[in-house]
């Protein structure tokens, strides 16, 4: 089994397998019980005809042992990020703990080193960027620290690339923790102390110059190379590759290959991390929808569950399932003992501990011991239900019990993960956490779900690249989208830009997109819109749009966000009181239009961070690195003389546009780092009767100040969210970020949904990011979508609330605080009573809290299941001096 | 489930089992998960239950409602460690106040009886016209709607326990004003509009009031 998470989670025999090349061992087939293991299986071709294919092969660590200078393979101590991810792992090979090969003793002082096998033109490495070492680093930063608060980390870098949404604040936490210390040099590996097996590393800094320093272990930061067979692979496929080894992209589709009908997805477009793999998955399955739309549903076979076991004349009988989510809740809690005291609470017949109760083997345990142990209620203490409550109904279906008999308790992100140092206690919190959860469960109610239609059409709001992208992906693949733009004309903020870096010309390239929504039938644009107002739900929107003087009332079962984002207005450097200070944005305007002022300067300074990465702003944002060195390049092209000085704090320009950052060295940019309580200073002044501005700057390597004199200066201005943000985000009911980005449902695994049902999101409204990764995101938006619109129906929760008739005393409470028009009187044989329609409720419960005589109740969150939990919150022990108190007599 | 949800007897009958505290969460204030704001509600719950541990005796501050969003993972902890502190130096639910914790829980459960009129009257009476932070903190904060509260809720606090007291055996007027510490005139005024109402019965022979 090479992961513990494995699909399905079953052993494999593997060709190392002496049995397989000598004849010799055959001991696993003598201690298998279940005499699985069969010998005589052999490889077996099969022919599949598919339509469209999707190449997600992801990603090769960089191997350092290519080159001698790492110490990799011959240092014992000296090991790879992806090693120690194993050594922090519960499934690693030490059972969770960091041990050092060579004495197995916690090493107390750590370095990374960052960029291997990246950043690097020395033959056997990579010339880009990977993307994403900065922050796993960060990472197993702060697991370290956790696992031993004394540990000293050292991390060498060159730039800390934070680009990622949020990944600024989470270098901040990195770095402020205790013992952590992050070093700006080169480094090299020296050799080990024969003694005691340390690893003596070499490094300067600004300050001491060169020194030697010695760690118990090291870990090399290796970056992510191409599939090791790529090579095979693309011949394979036919497809065509980068330099890199990477596909070979197609910067206005980066799904597609050069061959039609076969896409890429995640790593195999270049460096990836997670959200960007995740929504270029859904973004291929979009592509791979059009292709095939007509063929969808084909295979499609509908899931048959066993019918349901009719439990209400039944006393409740629980099974409890602790969980150790590999070691998330079992480093902390005590499971076996959570175990042992489940089994003493009320109506509780069965508990026992799994490993992951989410895998799929122990989803089948749980049906089968339910069926063997006559449970009728289950308790599944683990994460929080946000994630996995679906799973574990639908287990509870297959057992043949009504999904609502179903309680989580939530003993990871209310237990473990924030109790991490107090283990006892933390047990003890666990205990409490499933005595609620187990007292909640025995007053379940089996509930029944109901099919609602689902609306075919899509409202998108936003004509930028991401919006129009979106819309026409939807409709290629045979849906009506309501394209809403609140400017005259479509384009949005790519209307300003006209070459990425990598030379796509966008003006061309956006014709052509505003071109083809207008010519798709299926596609209906408004223009100057306004949305006034949204209502309905999941599959059942409506949205009322002010348009040109008219007023829409459009009928959608999902909707897209794709508003874009602004540029940053600086107050700084002069702009706005100075004509040759200008924005990036506005330089790249300029050059395209070749203005003579910017084609004749003799130096032009850009200064980057510009309203971000800030008190104000603490967030990158991710674009204006490379947005800079576009801008250079295209310079240097027109004017090679051109003195074109960059000032920054980190250079950003991560995956392959790095080869752009070292092009432009090359060729002759200046880099210059400030920091960020040293600012360049800007001031108007003359220069040999000319006028112009005089910038200066603390030279880190010189040790100096520098006085540069330059005919313009560029500001490397914020992205900041869009101005309606809020208010969209309000007719919506969706979240927004801190940064007030609009918020996804889960960072990495949801990163196109809102939590809402039905509200999807891309481009820039998301966070700051490059043409090319909206692209990317429209396309993933659009993947979600039809996955929901694919569906004739959606299954609406039977959580909603109900009027019990006979207590309702025909108050209109509940009427009044009814924000979703759910409840109305109607004539029964008893005479005027509250009716709740549970299509329109969506269970929030306030209702229940205004009813003077308790008559509407909202099923399975019950003033009886959650009065049982308040109650259990107390132990027995409690509840027992607790009456005896009360028993006696005042 | 919303914040607005969390019943007033939620939060009274957890005190009256004996927490010291009870902390509720919800959306940040209109950001609603919902398009109830229901927040709001949660938070005019949280505003009377203060209300009424003040009449209780009960700290006010062991009770105490967080506005915060999915991304607010670091407030929540901060808060819920705040809170906790601040509970630990309160001392347990009665021994901080210097009451007798079965007077607090006999006070509580005369309080918990009142949670349905309590709905009629926050709906009639103690309703903040608009959701807004604004308005209801200037609101609930005002000396007229303590007044108001006083008003409403001391008389009925009262007749509740006076029910409650009853329910185990027949007292005199004396013998519940002691108990209660109540002015024996108050006690009586409340026995005969209790009377009026039918709820009680003199017993003319032993000289105490029944339950009806």
């Amino acid at each position: 089994m090479y992961f513990s998470q494995a699909i399905p989670l079953v052993a494999y025999i593997d060709e190392s397998c002496l049995y397989l090349k000598e004849g010799k061992c055959d001991i696993c087939r003598g201690v298998c019980q279940t005499g699985a293991i069969d010998f005589k299986q052999t490889t077996q071709k099969e022919e599949v005809n598919v339509g469209a294919i999707i190449l997600a092969s992801g990603i090769e660590p960089f191997d350092p042992s290519v080159k001698d200078e790492y110490g990799y393979g011959t240092l014992q101590n000296v090991v790879t990020s992806m090693d120690y991810e194993r050594l922090l792992s519960s499934t690693g090979p030490y059972g969770g703990e960091v041990l050092r090969a060579s004495d197995k003793r916690h090493p107390k002082k750590i370095a990374w080193i960052q960029c291997v096998g990246s950043r690097r033109v020395t033959e056997g490495e990579n010339s880009y960027c990977s993307g994403v070492c900065c922050t796993y680093t960060q990472k197993q930063v702060i697991l370290t620290k956790e696992h031993d608060s004394d540990a000293q980390c050292t991390i060498f870098h060159n730039d800390i690339r934070s680009y990622g949404k949020d990944f600024e604040r989470f270098f901040q936490r990195a770095e402020q923790l205790p013992g952590v210390e992050f070093i700006r040099s080169y480094v090299s590996i020296v050799g080990e102390n024969p003694e005691n097996k340390n690893v003596i590393v070499r490094y300067a800094t600004n300050d001491d110059g060169v020194k030697e320093e010695a760690f118990d272990m090291v870990i090399l930061s290796v970056g992510l190379n191409p599939p090791t067979d790529h090579a095979a692979l693309a011949k394979t496929f036919g497809i065509d590759l980068n330099s890199h080894g990477f596909n070979q992209t197609d910067h206005e589709n980066p799904m597609k290959t050069n061959r039609p009908g076969i896409f890429v997805s995640g790593a195999f477009q270049g460096p990836t991390d997670i959200p960007e793999s995740v929504f270029t998955a859904s973004a291929a399955s979009a592509q791979c929808g059009a292709l095939l739309d007509y063929r969808r549903g084909k295979l499609a076979r509908e899931r048959t569950y066993p019918p349901e076991r009719d439990v209400s004349t039944e006393e409740a009988k629980i099974g409890v399932f602790v969980c150790h989510c590999g070691a998330n809740i079992s480093s902390v809690v005590n499971v076996p003992s959570t175990v042992d005291y489940a089994m003493t609470l009320p109506n509780v017949v069965y508990a026992q501990e799994q490993l992951f109760s989410c895998a799929t083997n122990s989803a089948k345990e749980i049906t089968d011991l339910a069926e063997e142990k006559g449970l009728n209620r289950v308790v599944i203490a683990a994460c929080s239900p946000r994630t996995l409550e679906p799973l574990f109904r639908d287990t509870l279906r297959e057992a043949g019990l009504n999904q609502y008999y179903l309680d989580m308790a939530n003993i990871r992100e209310h237990c473990s993960w924030v109790h991490a140092k107090q283990k006892e206690e933390a047990t003890k919190k666990a205990q409490d956490i499933v005595r609620m959860s187990v007292a909640r469960a025995s007053r379940l109610e089996p509930l029944q779900e109901f099919d609602l239609p689902v609306n075919k059409a899509t409202l998108v709001v936003g004509g930028g690249i991401a919006g129009m992208t979106c819309a026409l992906s939807i409709a290629s693949q045979g849906h009506e989208v309501h394209l809403i733009e609140k400017k005259k004309a479509l384009g949005g903020m790519a209307r300003r830009i006209h070459t990425t870096i990598e030379g796509m010309d966008v003006q061309a390239y956006l014709d052509d997109l505003i071109r083809a929504v207008y010519h798709n039938p299926l596609i209906h644009v408004s223009h100057e819109a306004t949305i006034t107002r949204v209502s309905g739900y999941l599959g059942n929107f409506m949205t009322t749009v002010e348009t040109e003087g008219r007023v829409k009332a459009i009928k959608h079962g999902a909707s897209v966000l794709a508003i874009g984002a602004d540029v940053y207005q600086p107050t700084e450097y002069l702009y706005g009181e100075n004509d040759k200070v200008f924005t990036h944005l506005e330089l790249g305007e300029l050059i395209a239009q070749k203005e003579e002022r910017v084609m004749a300067a003799e130096s032009l300074v850009m200064i980057q961070c510009v309203g971000c990465r800030n008190e104000d702003r603490n967030y990158c944002s991710r674009v204006c690195c490379s947005h800079a060195v576009k801008n250079a390049l295209k310079l240097k092209v027109i004017n090679p003389e051109m003195d074109i000085y960059i000032l920054f704090r980190d250079m950003r320009t991560y995956g392959l546009r790095e080869d752009y950052y070292r092009d432009a060295s090359d060729k002759g940019v200046r880099f210059i780092r400030y920091e960020p309580d040293d600012k360049p200073l800007v001031e108007a002044a003359q220069e040999g009767g000319k006028e112009i501005v005089r910038v200066t700057i603390a030279d880190p390597i010189l040790g100096q100040r520098l006085e540069l004199d330059a005919d313009i200066l560029s500001l490397a201005a914020a992205v900041i969210p869009s101005a309606s943000t809020r208010e969209v985000a309000g007719l919506f009911k969706v979240t927004l970020s801190p940064d007030d980005f609009f918020k996804e449902a889960h960072v990495k695994l949801k990163p196109v949904e809102f939590a809402t049902d039905g509200v999807f999101l891309c481009g820039t409204a998301h966070y700051p990011k490059h043409i090319q990764e909206t692209i990317n995101q429209a396309y993933g938006a659009a993947g979600r979508v039809m996955a929901l619109l694919s569906k004739d129906t959606v299954v609406a929760s039977g959580s909603v609330a109900e009027v019990r008739a006979y207590d309702c005393v025909t108050c209109g409470a509940c009427i009044t605080a009814c924000t979703y028009d759910a409840i109305e009187f109607v004539d029964t044989p008893k005479g005027r009573k509250a009716w709740v329609n549970p299509i329109l409720c969506k269970g929030d419960g306030v209702c229940t809290t205004k009813c003077p005589t308790d008559a509407i109740v909202l099923k399975h969150f019950t003033n009886a299941a959650l009065c049982s939990q308040i109650d259990a919150a107390v132990t027995g022990q409690e509840i027992l001096r607790q009456i005896d108190a009360v028993t006696e007599d005042r | 489930m919303c914040s607005g949800r969390v019943d007033l007897e939620f939060i009274l009958r957890a005190f009256f089992n004996g927490q010291d505290g009870v902390f509720i969460g919800g959306c940040r204030l209109d950001e609603c998960n919902y398009i109830t704001h229901g927040n709001y509600d949660a938070w005019a719950n949280v505003y009377l239950c203060k209300k009424i541990m003040g009449h209780i005796g009960i700290n006010p501050e062991r009770l105490r409602i967080e506005f915060m969003s999915g991304a607010d993972g670091n407030l929540l902890a901060d808060s819920t460690d705040d809170f906790t502190t601040q509970v630990k130096s309160l001392g347990p639910l009665g021994e901080g106040e210097g009451i007798d914790v079965n007077t607090v829980r006999f006070k509580l459960e005369a309080a918990m009886k009142l949670v349905p009129y309590l709905r009629l009257v926050e709906r009639e009476r103690l309703r903040v016209p608009e959701k807004s932070k604004k308005a209801y903190t200037e609101f609930f904060e005002s000396s007229q709607v303590d007044r108001l509260f006083n008003e409403i809720f001391t008389e009925k606090l009262a007749i509740s326990q006076i029910m409650l007291l009853l329910k185990k055996k027949p007292l005199s007027t004396i013998d519940i004003s002691e108990r209660l510490g109540l002015n024996p005139s108050d006690v009586s005024k409340h026995m005969n509009s209790s009377s009026r109402h039918g709820l009680v019965r003199y017993d003319t022979t032993s000289n105490c009031y029944a339950l009806a």
